[in-house]
């Protein structure tokens, strides 16, 4: 490794795109918690609340791993793992939320 | 389509995309990381959509206003399914030193925005009338 960062600041940049993305899974997760627990608490609502917690949870856990990564002149790819757990995380948020509103 | 049960392939066995070719610029590879980012966005954005739609919208009949949310998580779901595709596809291609794939997805998308948008405001409009 002969040079300190990368002079187009890519890994920033990535890193950055990753903030951003957590910040829209939080903001829709905290739309998904409205939508459980709305009028009245119920079994429901409440199971509702805590699968959306742990599914944000999980996407801070795989953005916060990568951002890790990505602290780094030269990164590696990101795993196909972390690409796939993101998309899972969206899935499930929307999963989620359907079995909410219906 | 043998090109799609290709890639399918690659959803479950991701060690493969290892051994093809070479490994591209780093560079070349985080860009392609944020363009799935930013795909990844795009789903949540509509995810959050439907949720604000049965949220905020609360005066709609029932069906309508499910079928609106519905419609909206769908298209999320669709969305991040097609970022990890995507971005698989995209990364092989670069391993193999070949053309970038193409897609339809983004007109689709598009269109189905369009049309989502165009049933929120004949929606709203007849809704007021109706008052």
């Amino acid at each position: 490794m002969t040079e300190v960062r990368d002079p187009g600041l890519q890994p920033e940049r990535t890193r950055l795109a990753w903030r951003r993305t957590t910040l829209s899974c939080t903001v829709v997760a905290v739309l998904a918690v409205k939508v459980a627990v709305h009028d009245d608490i119920t079994a429901a609502g409440l199971t509702g609340l805590a699968l959306s917690a742990l599914v944000w949870v999980a996407f801070l856990a795989v953005a916060h791993r990568r951002i890790r990564a990505l602290d780094a002149a030269r990164p590696h790819p990101l795993s196909y793992r972390g690409a796939l757990l993101a998309a899972v995380c969206t899935i499930a948020l929307a999963v989620c939320g359907a079995a909410m509103i219906w | 389509m043998s090109d799609f049960v290709q890639s399918l392939r690659l959803w479950f066995a991701p060690g493969r995309i290892k051994d093809e070719g070479e490994t591209p610029d780093y560079r070349f590879s985080l860009a392609n990381e944020r363009t799935f980012l930013a795909w990844i966005r795009t789903a949540l954005a509509l995810v959050g959509g439907g949720f604000a739609v049965d949220q905020f919208l609360p005066d709609l009949r029932w069906g309508v206003r499910v079928g609106l949310a519905l419609a909206l998580l769908a298209a999320g779901v669709l969305c991040a399914l097609r970022a990890v595709n995507h971005w698989v596809r995209c990364e092989r291609a670069m391993r193999r030193g070949e053309d970038l794939p193409v897609s339809r997805f983004p007109a689709v998308l598009s269109l189905a925005v369009a049309v989502v948008a165009l049933a929120m405001v004949v929606v709203v409009v007849f809704g007021w009338a109706g008052r």
